[in-house]
Protein backbone atom coordinates (compact mmCIF):
# COMPACT_ATOMS: atom_id res chain seq x y z
CA UNK A 1 0.00 0.00 0.00
CA UNK A 2 2.67 2.21 1.02
CA UNK A 3 4.33 1.58 -2.52
CA UNK A 4 1.73 1.67 -4.53
CA UNK A 5 0.80 5.30 -3.22
CA UNK A 6 4.72 6.12 -3.73
CA UNK A 7 3.80 4.33 -7.40
CA UNK A 8 1.04 7.00 -7.98
CA UNK A 9 3.26 9.70 -6.77
CA UNK A 10 6.17 9.37 -8.89
CA UNK A 11 3.93 8.45 -11.97
CA UNK A 12 2.26 11.71 -11.89
CA UNK A 13 5.37 13.83 -11.25
CA UNK A 14 7.33 12.61 -13.82
CA UNK A 15 5.02 14.84 -16.49
CA UNK A 16 6.90 14.01 -19.58
CA UNK A 17 5.78 9.98 -18.96
CA UNK A 18 2.40 10.48 -17.85
CA UNK A 19 2.01 13.09 -20.60
CA UNK A 20 2.82 10.42 -23.66
CA UNK A 21 1.29 7.39 -21.66
CA UNK A 22 -1.84 8.84 -20.06
CA UNK A 23 -3.00 11.69 -21.98
CA UNK A 24 -1.80 10.65 -25.67
CA UNK A 25 -4.46 8.31 -25.99
CA UNK A 26 -6.82 10.75 -24.86
CA UNK A 27 -5.96 13.15 -27.34
CA UNK A 28 -5.56 11.18 -30.30
CA UNK A 29 -9.34 9.66 -29.26
CA UNK A 30 -10.77 13.34 -29.49
CA UNK A 31 -8.92 14.35 -32.34
CA UNK A 32 -9.31 11.25 -34.83
CA UNK A 33 -12.85 11.27 -33.57
CA UNK A 34 -13.13 14.68 -35.00
CA UNK A 35 -12.12 13.57 -38.69
CA UNK A 36 -13.89 10.73 -39.06
CA UNK A 37 -16.40 9.98 -35.64
CA UNK A 38 -19.49 10.39 -38.02
CA UNK A 39 -18.43 8.79 -40.73
CA UNK A 40 -19.94 5.15 -41.06
CA UNK A 41 -17.45 2.29 -41.62
CA UNK A 42 -18.97 0.49 -44.48
CA UNK A 43 -15.97 -2.84 -44.07
CA UNK A 44 -17.69 -2.71 -40.52
CA UNK A 45 -21.04 -3.07 -41.19
CA UNK A 46 -21.43 0.70 -41.21
CA UNK A 47 -20.74 0.95 -37.27
CA UNK A 48 -19.90 4.53 -36.46
CA UNK A 49 -16.63 5.88 -36.77
CA UNK A 50 -16.23 7.44 -33.29
CA UNK A 51 -17.41 3.82 -31.60
CA UNK A 52 -14.76 1.83 -33.47
CA UNK A 53 -12.30 4.23 -32.75
CA UNK A 54 -13.09 3.83 -28.48
CA UNK A 55 -12.46 0.23 -28.68
CA UNK A 56 -9.32 0.72 -30.45
CA UNK A 57 -8.41 3.49 -28.29
CA UNK A 58 -8.90 1.55 -25.01
CA UNK A 59 -6.49 -0.90 -26.86
CA UNK A 60 -4.02 1.68 -27.41
CA UNK A 61 -4.57 2.97 -23.78
CA UNK A 62 -3.54 -0.42 -22.37
CA UNK A 63 -0.41 -0.84 -24.69
CA UNK A 64 0.56 2.69 -23.46
CA UNK A 65 0.08 2.70 -19.88
CA UNK A 66 0.61 -1.39 -19.09
CA UNK A 67 3.01 -2.07 -21.49
CA UNK A 68 4.58 1.15 -22.66
CA UNK A 69 4.95 3.05 -19.47
CA UNK A 70 5.59 0.34 -17.22
CA UNK A 71 8.45 -0.93 -19.23
CA UNK A 72 10.18 2.80 -20.09
CA UNK A 73 10.01 2.64 -16.41
CA UNK A 74 11.61 -0.11 -14.88
CA UNK A 75 14.46 -0.02 -17.24
CA UNK A 76 15.52 3.95 -16.62
CA UNK A 77 15.44 2.28 -12.75
CA UNK A 78 16.95 -0.30 -13.29
CA UNK A 79 19.61 1.61 -15.39
CA UNK A 80 20.07 4.27 -12.96
CA UNK A 81 20.49 1.79 -9.69
CA UNK A 82 17.04 2.37 -8.06
CA UNK A 83 16.42 -1.36 -8.42
CA UNK A 84 19.58 -2.49 -7.24
CA UNK A 85 19.34 0.19 -3.98
CA UNK A 86 15.36 -1.50 -3.44
CA UNK A 87 17.02 -4.83 -3.31
CA UNK A 88 19.19 -4.40 -0.81
CA UNK A 89 15.99 -3.27 1.78
CA UNK A 90 13.64 -6.05 3.15
CA UNK A 91 10.87 -4.62 0.48
CA UNK A 92 9.90 -8.19 -0.98
CA UNK A 93 10.15 -8.52 -5.10
CA UNK A 94 6.72 -8.85 -5.51
CA UNK A 95 5.31 -6.67 -3.48
CA UNK A 96 7.49 -3.85 -5.39
CA UNK A 97 6.27 -5.40 -9.00
CA UNK A 98 2.46 -5.76 -7.22
CA UNK A 99 2.81 -1.96 -6.58
CA UNK A 100 4.06 -0.87 -10.25
CA UNK A 101 1.28 -3.42 -11.51
CA UNK A 102 -1.45 -2.07 -9.55
CA UNK A 103 -0.43 1.31 -9.81
CA UNK A 104 -0.34 1.32 -13.62
CA UNK A 105 -4.16 -0.93 -13.60
CA UNK A 106 -5.15 2.25 -11.38
CA UNK A 107 -3.90 4.68 -14.38
CA UNK A 108 -5.42 2.98 -17.48
CA UNK A 109 -8.67 2.24 -15.15
CA UNK A 110 -9.13 6.50 -14.86
CA UNK A 111 -8.07 6.69 -18.43
CA UNK A 112 -11.03 3.97 -19.45
CA UNK A 113 -13.86 6.49 -17.84
CA UNK A 114 -12.28 9.28 -19.46
CA UNK A 115 -12.44 7.63 -22.53
CA UNK A 116 -16.06 6.41 -22.22
CA UNK A 117 -17.22 9.77 -20.59
CA UNK A 118 -15.44 11.82 -23.69
CA UNK A 119 -16.76 9.12 -26.12
CA UNK A 120 -20.46 9.57 -24.96
CA UNK A 121 -20.53 13.63 -24.37
CA UNK A 122 -18.60 14.57 -27.84
CA UNK A 123 -19.59 11.78 -30.59
CA UNK A 124 -22.79 9.90 -28.51
CA UNK A 125 -21.33 6.49 -28.26
CA UNK A 126 -23.85 4.66 -25.78
CA UNK A 127 -21.96 3.08 -22.36
CA UNK A 128 -21.30 -0.41 -22.39
CA UNK A 129 -24.02 -2.31 -21.12
CA UNK A 130 -21.53 -5.62 -19.99
CA UNK A 131 -19.46 -3.30 -17.50
CA UNK A 132 -18.68 -6.78 -15.68
CA UNK A 133 -17.29 -8.38 -18.74
CA UNK A 134 -15.86 -4.71 -20.05
CA UNK A 135 -13.69 -4.97 -16.76
CA UNK A 136 -12.56 -8.48 -16.61
CA UNK A 137 -11.59 -8.04 -20.40
CA UNK A 138 -9.54 -4.80 -19.60
CA UNK A 139 -8.11 -6.39 -16.41
CA UNK A 140 -6.86 -9.45 -18.64
CA UNK A 141 -5.44 -7.00 -21.43
CA UNK A 142 -3.46 -4.90 -18.44
CA UNK A 143 -1.78 -7.64 -16.56
CA UNK A 144 -1.14 -9.39 -20.20
CA UNK A 145 0.76 -6.46 -21.14
CA UNK A 146 1.77 -5.29 -18.27
CA UNK A 147 3.28 -9.37 -17.77
CA UNK A 148 4.81 -8.43 -21.72
CA UNK A 149 5.88 -4.83 -20.72
CA UNK A 150 8.43 -6.47 -18.45
CA UNK A 151 9.57 -9.15 -20.41
CA UNK A 152 10.52 -6.48 -22.75
CA UNK A 153 13.07 -4.98 -20.46
CA UNK A 154 14.72 -8.11 -19.94
CA UNK A 155 15.89 -7.58 -23.78
CA UNK A 156 16.44 -3.27 -23.35
CA UNK A 157 20.19 -2.78 -22.54
CA UNK A 158 20.33 0.92 -21.87
CA UNK A 159 17.82 3.55 -20.34
CA UNK A 160 18.85 6.00 -23.28
CA UNK A 161 17.12 3.05 -25.87
CA UNK A 162 14.14 2.34 -23.09
CA UNK A 163 11.79 4.39 -25.17
CA UNK A 164 13.13 4.06 -28.61
CA UNK A 165 12.91 -0.04 -27.88
CA UNK A 166 9.36 0.64 -26.07
CA UNK A 167 8.09 2.88 -29.07
CA UNK A 168 9.38 1.11 -31.76
CA UNK A 169 7.71 -1.95 -30.71
CA UNK A 170 4.36 -0.30 -29.72
CA UNK A 171 3.24 1.86 -31.77
CA UNK A 172 3.37 -0.53 -34.69
CA UNK A 173 1.74 -2.66 -32.72
CA UNK A 174 -1.20 -0.22 -32.19
CA UNK A 175 -1.07 0.37 -35.91
CA UNK A 176 -1.07 -2.85 -36.90
CA UNK A 177 -4.09 -3.97 -34.72
CA UNK A 178 -6.38 -1.19 -35.87
CA UNK A 179 -6.06 1.04 -33.08
CA UNK A 180 -6.17 4.15 -35.25
CA UNK A 181 -8.66 3.06 -38.16
CA UNK A 182 -10.11 -0.34 -39.54
CA UNK A 183 -7.23 -2.40 -40.36
CA UNK A 184 -9.43 -4.04 -43.29
CA UNK A 185 -8.11 -1.97 -45.86
CA UNK A 186 -4.24 -2.90 -45.29
CA UNK A 187 -2.18 -5.52 -47.75
CA UNK A 188 -2.78 -8.68 -46.80
CA UNK A 189 0.61 -9.75 -45.38
CA UNK A 190 -0.10 -6.65 -42.53
CA UNK A 191 -3.50 -8.40 -41.99
CA UNK A 192 -1.50 -11.71 -41.16
CA UNK A 193 1.01 -10.10 -39.10
CA UNK A 194 -1.89 -8.24 -37.01
CA UNK A 195 -3.59 -11.54 -36.85
CA UNK A 196 -1.05 -12.98 -34.60
CA UNK A 197 -0.95 -10.17 -32.42
CA UNK A 198 -2.60 -9.55 -28.69
CA UNK A 199 -3.59 -6.10 -29.47
CA UNK A 200 -5.39 -7.19 -32.60
CA UNK A 201 -7.59 -9.68 -30.30
CA UNK A 202 -7.66 -7.30 -27.23
CA UNK A 203 -9.14 -4.53 -29.81
CA UNK A 204 -11.24 -7.11 -31.70
CA UNK A 205 -12.82 -8.33 -28.00
CA UNK A 206 -13.37 -4.82 -26.28
CA UNK A 207 -15.03 -3.93 -29.81
CA UNK A 208 -17.73 -6.83 -28.74
CA UNK A 209 -18.02 -6.14 -25.67
CA UNK A 210 -18.49 -2.07 -26.02
CA UNK A 211 -20.92 -2.18 -29.26
CA UNK A 212 -21.99 -5.27 -29.82
CA UNK A 213 -23.02 -6.21 -26.52
CA UNK A 214 -20.70 -8.80 -26.08
CA UNK A 215 -19.35 -10.81 -23.20
CA UNK A 216 -15.85 -11.48 -22.30
CA UNK A 217 -16.92 -15.74 -22.21
CA UNK A 218 -18.04 -15.63 -25.94
CA UNK A 219 -14.46 -14.43 -26.56
CA UNK A 220 -12.28 -17.96 -25.70
CA UNK A 221 -9.72 -17.30 -28.72
CA UNK A 222 -8.78 -13.74 -27.72
CA UNK A 223 -8.91 -14.31 -24.47
CA UNK A 224 -7.04 -17.28 -25.17
CA UNK A 225 -3.89 -15.65 -27.13
CA UNK A 226 -4.25 -12.82 -24.60
CA UNK A 227 -3.41 -15.00 -21.97
CA UNK A 228 -0.62 -16.82 -24.17
CA UNK A 229 0.97 -13.70 -25.06
CA UNK A 230 0.84 -12.50 -21.49
CA UNK A 231 2.44 -16.16 -20.34
CA UNK A 232 5.22 -15.66 -22.76
CA UNK A 233 5.97 -12.32 -21.25
CA UNK A 234 6.07 -13.61 -18.20
CA UNK A 235 8.43 -16.29 -19.01
CA UNK A 236 10.76 -13.78 -20.10
CA UNK A 237 10.12 -11.79 -17.07
CA UNK A 238 10.91 -14.43 -14.37
CA UNK A 239 13.82 -16.01 -15.94
CA UNK A 240 15.35 -12.75 -17.37
CA UNK A 241 14.86 -10.22 -14.93
CA UNK A 242 17.80 -7.92 -13.57
CA UNK A 243 17.91 -5.92 -10.24
CA UNK A 244 21.03 -4.33 -11.60
CA UNK A 245 22.05 -1.77 -14.25
CA UNK A 246 24.65 -3.67 -17.38
CA UNK A 247 28.35 -3.52 -16.87
CA UNK A 248 27.75 -1.88 -13.17
CA UNK B 1 30.01 -11.84 22.39
CA UNK B 2 30.29 -13.41 18.37
CA UNK B 3 31.85 -11.32 15.68
CA UNK B 4 29.58 -9.61 13.28
CA UNK B 5 31.22 -10.21 10.31
CA UNK B 6 33.49 -13.14 9.04
CA UNK B 7 35.08 -13.83 6.00
CA UNK B 8 36.88 -16.79 5.34
CA UNK B 9 38.91 -17.63 2.48
CA UNK B 10 36.40 -15.41 -0.11
CA UNK B 11 37.17 -15.44 -3.38
CA UNK B 12 35.08 -14.51 -6.57
CA UNK B 13 36.18 -14.03 -10.41
CA UNK B 14 34.80 -12.18 -13.06
CA UNK B 15 35.10 -14.62 -16.19
CA UNK B 16 39.01 -14.87 -16.50
CA UNK B 17 39.73 -12.08 -13.60
CA UNK B 18 40.31 -12.47 -10.81
CA UNK B 19 38.76 -10.07 -7.86
CA UNK B 20 39.03 -11.45 -5.45
CA UNK B 21 41.87 -14.02 -4.31
CA UNK B 22 41.40 -15.39 -1.29
CA UNK B 23 40.85 -12.89 1.60
CA UNK B 24 39.66 -13.58 5.65
CA UNK B 25 39.20 -11.04 8.28
CA UNK B 26 36.54 -10.64 11.20
CA UNK B 27 34.64 -7.39 12.76
CA UNK B 28 33.60 -7.34 15.75
CA UNK B 29 30.37 -5.76 16.83
CA UNK B 30 30.59 -2.26 16.97
CA UNK B 31 33.90 -2.09 15.13
CA UNK B 32 34.61 0.45 12.40
CA UNK B 33 36.33 -1.38 10.02
CA UNK B 34 37.95 -0.03 6.88
CA UNK B 35 38.75 -1.92 3.60
CA UNK B 36 41.71 0.24 2.09
CA UNK B 37 43.30 0.02 -1.61
CA UNK B 38 43.02 1.42 -4.75
CA UNK B 39 40.54 1.25 -7.39
CA UNK B 40 40.34 -2.14 -9.05
CA UNK B 41 41.95 -4.04 -5.68
CA UNK B 42 38.46 -5.44 -5.18
CA UNK B 43 36.99 -3.49 -1.97
CA UNK B 44 33.30 -2.92 -4.05
CA UNK B 45 33.80 -6.65 -4.74
CA UNK B 46 34.30 -8.11 -1.49
CA UNK B 47 31.15 -5.48 -0.04
CA UNK B 48 28.84 -6.42 -2.40
CA UNK B 49 29.21 -9.81 -1.25
CA UNK B 50 28.81 -9.66 2.44
CA UNK B 51 25.71 -7.20 1.15
CA UNK B 52 24.43 -10.53 -0.65
CA UNK B 53 24.43 -7.96 -4.48
CA UNK B 54 26.93 -11.00 -5.34
CA UNK B 55 27.37 -14.56 -4.85
CA UNK B 56 31.18 -15.83 -4.12
CA UNK B 57 33.09 -19.00 -6.25
CA UNK B 58 34.63 -19.84 -2.82
CA UNK B 59 34.95 -19.36 1.08
CA UNK B 60 32.59 -18.36 3.68
CA UNK B 61 30.74 -15.60 4.78
CA UNK B 62 28.60 -14.71 7.84
CA UNK B 63 26.99 -11.62 8.32
CA UNK B 64 24.95 -11.49 11.75
CA UNK B 65 24.93 -14.80 12.02
CA UNK B 66 23.91 -15.62 8.39
CA UNK B 67 25.03 -16.36 5.00
CA UNK B 68 24.19 -12.97 2.77
CA UNK B 69 23.85 -15.17 -0.43
CA UNK B 70 20.79 -17.06 1.43
CA UNK B 71 19.50 -14.71 3.34
CA UNK B 72 16.19 -13.21 3.56
CA UNK B 73 14.58 -10.37 4.37
CA UNK B 74 14.26 -10.29 8.06
CA UNK B 75 17.82 -10.20 7.54
CA UNK B 76 18.05 -7.24 5.47
CA UNK B 77 15.88 -5.59 8.10
CA UNK B 78 19.17 -5.55 9.98
CA UNK B 79 21.56 -4.37 7.58
CA UNK B 80 21.97 -0.28 6.17
CA UNK B 81 23.77 -0.35 2.60
CA UNK B 82 25.42 2.64 1.16
CA UNK B 83 26.16 1.71 -2.60
CA UNK B 84 28.76 3.42 -4.22
CA UNK B 85 26.34 5.44 -6.31
CA UNK B 86 23.45 7.72 -5.70
CA UNK B 87 20.64 5.97 -7.31
CA UNK B 88 17.27 7.56 -6.27
CA UNK B 89 13.76 8.94 -7.66
CA UNK B 90 14.80 12.15 -9.24
CA UNK B 91 11.01 13.99 -8.61
CA UNK B 92 10.74 12.82 -5.04
CA UNK B 93 11.82 15.24 -2.18
CA UNK B 94 14.33 14.43 0.45
CA UNK B 95 11.96 13.51 3.39
CA UNK B 96 9.44 11.89 0.78
CA UNK B 97 12.34 9.30 0.75
CA UNK B 98 13.45 8.69 3.89
CA UNK B 99 9.96 8.00 4.79
CA UNK B 100 9.64 5.82 1.76
CA UNK B 101 12.48 3.83 2.77
CA UNK B 102 11.44 4.13 6.28
CA UNK B 103 8.24 2.33 5.37
CA UNK B 104 10.39 -0.88 4.34
CA UNK B 105 11.82 -1.59 7.70
CA UNK B 106 10.17 -2.64 10.61
CA UNK B 107 11.75 -0.85 13.23
CA UNK B 108 12.90 2.94 11.15
CA UNK B 109 14.50 5.69 13.33
CA UNK B 110 12.17 9.16 13.23
CA UNK B 111 12.29 10.22 9.97
CA UNK B 112 13.00 14.06 10.89
CA UNK B 113 15.66 13.01 13.25
CA UNK B 114 17.58 10.71 10.56
CA UNK B 115 17.18 13.84 7.84
CA UNK B 116 18.51 16.49 10.48
CA UNK B 117 21.77 13.81 11.63
CA UNK B 118 22.98 13.86 8.10
CA UNK B 119 23.00 17.78 7.72
CA UNK B 120 19.79 17.94 5.33
CA UNK B 121 17.20 19.46 7.51
CA UNK B 122 16.87 23.25 5.50
CA UNK B 123 16.77 20.83 2.08
CA UNK B 124 14.00 18.58 3.53
CA UNK B 125 11.29 19.36 0.88
CA UNK B 126 13.59 20.19 -2.23
CA UNK B 127 13.08 17.73 -4.95
CA UNK B 128 15.96 15.21 -4.92
CA UNK B 129 16.99 16.55 -8.88
CA UNK B 130 17.74 19.42 -7.80
CA UNK B 131 20.55 18.42 -4.65
CA UNK B 132 24.40 18.69 -5.19
CA UNK B 133 26.86 15.83 -5.40
CA UNK B 134 27.26 15.72 -1.72
CA UNK B 135 23.82 16.71 -0.72
CA UNK B 136 22.96 13.47 -3.02
CA UNK B 137 25.57 11.29 -0.71
CA UNK B 138 24.43 12.57 2.44
CA UNK B 139 20.67 11.53 1.29
CA UNK B 140 22.35 7.99 0.75
CA UNK B 141 23.55 8.09 4.08
CA UNK B 142 20.17 8.74 5.57
CA UNK B 143 18.34 5.65 3.98
CA UNK B 144 21.14 3.16 4.76
CA UNK B 145 20.45 5.06 8.45
CA UNK B 146 16.90 4.84 8.20
CA UNK B 147 15.99 0.89 9.35
CA UNK B 148 17.87 1.96 12.30
CA UNK B 149 20.30 -1.28 11.21
CA UNK B 150 23.00 -3.12 13.65
CA UNK B 151 25.33 -2.80 10.81
CA UNK B 152 25.91 -0.17 7.94
CA UNK B 153 27.89 -0.98 5.03
CA UNK B 154 29.49 2.27 3.45
CA UNK B 155 31.12 2.11 -0.06
CA UNK B 156 33.52 5.23 -0.84
CA UNK B 157 31.06 7.44 1.39
CA UNK B 158 33.35 10.55 0.78
CA UNK B 159 34.13 10.11 -2.69
CA UNK B 160 34.06 13.11 -4.54
CA UNK B 161 33.12 15.56 -1.66
CA UNK B 162 34.98 18.73 -0.99
CA UNK B 163 37.14 18.89 2.24
CA UNK B 164 34.63 20.61 4.32
CA UNK B 165 32.23 17.83 3.14
CA UNK B 166 34.47 15.32 3.90
CA UNK B 167 34.86 16.27 7.46
CA UNK B 168 30.94 16.68 8.06
CA UNK B 169 30.57 13.24 6.87
CA UNK B 170 33.52 12.29 9.17
CA UNK B 171 31.66 13.27 12.40
CA UNK B 172 28.89 11.56 11.49
CA UNK B 173 30.49 8.03 11.10
CA UNK B 174 32.07 8.95 13.77
CA UNK B 175 28.62 9.30 15.97
CA UNK B 176 27.39 5.84 14.41
CA UNK B 177 30.25 4.40 16.46
CA UNK B 178 28.92 5.95 19.87
CA UNK B 179 25.06 3.90 18.44
CA UNK B 180 27.12 1.19 19.14
CA UNK B 181 26.86 0.25 15.25
CA UNK B 182 29.05 -2.25 13.22
CA UNK B 183 30.36 0.05 10.29
CA UNK B 184 32.17 -1.59 7.52
CA UNK B 185 33.81 1.03 5.45
CA UNK B 186 35.13 1.45 2.01
CA UNK B 187 37.60 3.84 0.93
CA UNK B 188 40.95 4.38 -1.20
CA UNK B 189 42.02 7.48 1.00
CA UNK B 190 43.94 6.65 3.87
CA UNK B 191 43.83 9.79 5.81
CA UNK B 192 39.65 8.56 6.14
CA UNK B 193 40.72 5.26 7.16
CA UNK B 194 43.03 6.83 9.58
CA UNK B 195 40.54 8.69 10.87
CA UNK B 196 37.62 6.62 11.26
CA UNK B 197 38.37 2.64 11.22
CA UNK B 198 39.32 0.90 14.29
CA UNK B 199 41.07 -1.72 12.18
CA UNK B 200 41.96 -1.43 8.26
CA UNK B 201 42.78 -4.30 5.88
CA UNK B 202 44.65 -2.86 2.79
CA UNK B 203 43.93 -4.73 0.06
CA UNK B 204 45.74 -5.23 -3.53
CA UNK B 205 45.21 -7.04 -6.21
CA UNK B 206 42.39 -9.19 -4.45
CA UNK B 207 44.65 -9.92 -1.24
CA UNK B 208 45.15 -8.60 1.99
CA UNK B 209 48.51 -7.40 2.10
CA UNK B 210 48.38 -5.75 5.73
CA UNK B 211 45.57 -6.24 8.71
CA UNK B 212 45.81 -4.04 12.01
CA UNK B 213 44.95 -1.12 13.63
CA UNK B 214 46.06 2.21 12.02
CA UNK B 215 48.50 2.71 14.29
CA UNK B 216 50.15 -0.95 13.93
CA UNK B 217 50.05 -0.89 10.12
CA UNK B 218 52.44 2.88 10.80
CA UNK B 219 54.35 1.32 13.61
CA UNK B 220 55.86 -1.92 11.97
CA UNK B 221 57.80 -2.91 8.87
CA UNK B 222 59.37 0.47 8.32
CA UNK B 223 62.28 1.56 9.50
CA UNK B 224 61.92 5.29 11.46
CA UNK B 225 64.07 7.63 9.69
CA UNK B 226 66.67 9.89 11.03
CA UNK B 227 68.23 12.66 9.19
CA UNK B 228 70.73 15.57 10.23
CA UNK B 229 73.62 17.80 8.34
CA UNK B 230 77.26 17.29 8.83
CA UNK B 231 79.78 19.58 6.86
CA UNK B 232 77.26 20.39 4.42
CA UNK B 233 76.08 16.51 3.28
CA UNK B 234 72.94 15.43 4.08
CA UNK B 235 73.19 11.94 6.69
CA UNK B 236 70.23 9.57 6.82
CA UNK B 237 70.10 6.61 9.49
CA UNK B 238 67.22 3.97 9.15
CA UNK B 239 66.74 2.21 12.28
CA UNK B 240 64.50 -0.18 14.11
CA UNK B 241 65.59 1.23 17.25
CA UNK B 242 64.76 4.93 17.55
CA UNK B 243 65.55 5.56 20.95
CA UNK B 244 68.85 3.78 20.56
CA UNK B 245 70.09 4.96 17.80
CA UNK B 246 69.26 8.92 18.61
CA UNK B 247 70.55 8.32 22.28
CA UNK B 248 74.19 7.17 20.50
CA UNK B 249 73.89 9.72 17.87
CA UNK B 250 73.20 12.84 20.58
CA UNK B 251 75.74 11.40 22.73
CA UNK B 252 78.12 11.27 20.22
CA UNK B 253 77.51 14.72 19.27
CA UNK B 254 77.31 16.28 22.56
CA UNK B 255 80.75 14.16 23.35
CA UNK B 256 82.63 15.88 20.34
CA UNK B 257 81.00 19.69 21.01
CA UNK B 258 79.03 19.79 17.72
CA UNK B 259 75.36 20.66 16.84
CA UNK B 260 73.47 18.15 14.85
CA UNK B 261 72.01 20.63 11.87
CA UNK B 262 68.58 20.31 10.53
CA UNK B 263 67.86 17.04 13.17
CA UNK B 264 64.81 15.20 12.25
CA UNK B 265 63.24 11.88 13.77
CA UNK B 266 60.61 10.80 11.36
CA UNK B 267 57.77 8.03 11.59
CA UNK B 268 56.36 6.91 8.01
CA UNK B 269 52.59 8.21 7.57
CA UNK B 270 50.25 5.77 6.98
CA UNK B 271 50.50 7.04 3.56
CA UNK B 272 53.86 6.49 2.41
CA UNK B 273 53.08 2.55 4.27
CA UNK B 274 50.45 2.35 1.86
CA UNK B 275 51.89 3.02 -1.23
CA UNK B 276 54.63 0.96 -0.42
CA UNK B 277 52.21 -1.67 0.46
CA UNK B 278 50.49 -1.49 -2.85
CA UNK B 279 53.18 -0.82 -5.40
CA UNK B 280 55.94 -2.67 -3.81
CA UNK B 281 54.84 -6.23 -5.83
CA UNK B 282 54.13 -4.95 -8.81
CA UNK B 283 57.83 -4.56 -10.40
Amino acid sequence: MHQLRNEQRLYWRSHELAFFTFLFPVLIFVLLGSVYGNDRIKSEHGLKGSSYLLAGMLGYGVASTAFAGLAIILVIRRESGVMKRLRGTPLPAWAYVAAMLISAIFVFAIEVVILLVLAKALFDVPFPTHVFSLVLALLLGALAFAAMGIGLTTVIRSAEGSSAVVNAVYLPLAFLAGSFWSPHAYPRFLEVIADVLPLTYFIRMVRDIVLRDGEIWNEGTAVAVIAAWGALGLYFAIRRFRWEPRDA
Amino acid sequence: MPAAVTVDDLRKSYGQIEAVRGISFEIEQGEVFGLLGPNGAGKTTTVEVLEGYRTRDGGAVSVLGADPQQAGADWRDRIGIVLQSSAMYPNLTVCEHVALFAGYFSHPRDVDEVVDLVGLAEKRDARVKSLSGGQMRRLDLALGLIGDPEILFLDEPTTGFDPAARRAAWGMIRSLRELGKTVLLTTHYLDEAEQLADRVAVLREGRIVALGKPEELTGRQVATEIRYRENGREVLLETYEPTKALHELTGDALARGIELESLQVRRPTLEEIYLELTESADE
